[in-house]
């Protein structure tokens, strides 16, 4: 169970990167939050946004139309 | 001060200087003005120092709401009463257009400009509207949104985008 669950199902881009980005700066280093989102674009700018800022993606998968993002914090 | 305290301000020292972004939007028009806060916003997500630098129509994204005619001159009335409200660029249809687009972006979840600019101002994105098309346009800095940067000039701009990693012309 991720630290800290990040809602951004309906929202289209850029609003999931900005979403993580609010939530990264509420859990320590370690620590990890699931972001789920619905926009189709997460799929490429998650994992850039999350390699690029030198956070890890723990787990990703797609359930009933969602976007699911488990990302440790580096 | 505590050691804590001590070790904070330390690692404030040693922190590496954010990579800077800096935008210049040049359009009024919808279709620019949308990709514009777009980026700045996801600039700032990406932990950068983003700075707009608003100029021509550009400026018209930074105005209150209801500011209807402006300036002293008649050529600056004219202007500004002729470019009221967002544009597009392309399939303008008198106002029908930006309108269409506008209510697309509600019914698809896309944040409006309006509110990607209160994001932005919320993410520490500095707005800076450009002086010289400020008086060329008869703008006032009481015409446009509160919490802009104080108006600069072409020499700010580039003093900004030599030493930036990304610099657009939007």
């Amino acid at each position: 169970m991720a630290d800290l669950i990040v809602d951004a199902r309906n929202l289209q881009c850029p609003m999931p990167v900005l979403k993580i980005s609010q939530g990264i700066t509420q859990i320590e280093s370690g620590q990890t939050l699931e972001l789920v989102a619905t926009d189709r674009g997460s799929l490429s700018d998650i994992p850039s946004w999350t390699r690029d800022l030198g956070h890890t993606i723990k787990e990703q998968f797609e359930q009933d139309g969602e976007f699911h993002f488990v990302v440790q914090k580096g | 001060m505590t050691t804590e305290t001590l070790a904070e301000s330390a690692s404030e020292e040693v922190a590496p200087e954010k990579e800077k972004m800096v935008l210049i939007a040049a359009s009024g028009d919808l279709d620019k003005a949308w990709p514009v806060m777009i980026l700045a916003t996801t600039g700032a997500a990406y932990g950068m120092d983003v700075t707009v630098f608003f100029t021509f129509w550009g400026l018209h994204i930074l105005r209150k709401p209801g500011i209807g005619i402006t300036g002293e001159d008649w050529r600056q009335k004219m202007l500004s009463a002729f470019s009221q409200g967002p544009r597009l660029s392309k399939l303008h249809f008198g106002g029908m257009g930006p309108k269409m687009m506008k209510d697309l972006g509600d019914d698809k979840g896309v944040a409006s400009v309006q509110e990607l600019l209160e994001l932005a101002q919320g993410m520490g994105v500095k707005l800076w509207p450009c002086q010289m098309t400020m008086d060329l346009m008869g703008l006032d800095p009481d015409h446009l949104i509160d919490g802009l940067d104080k108006p600069a000039g072409a020499g700010s701009a580039i003093s900004l985008m030599k030493d930036a990693s990304i610099s657009l012309f939007i």
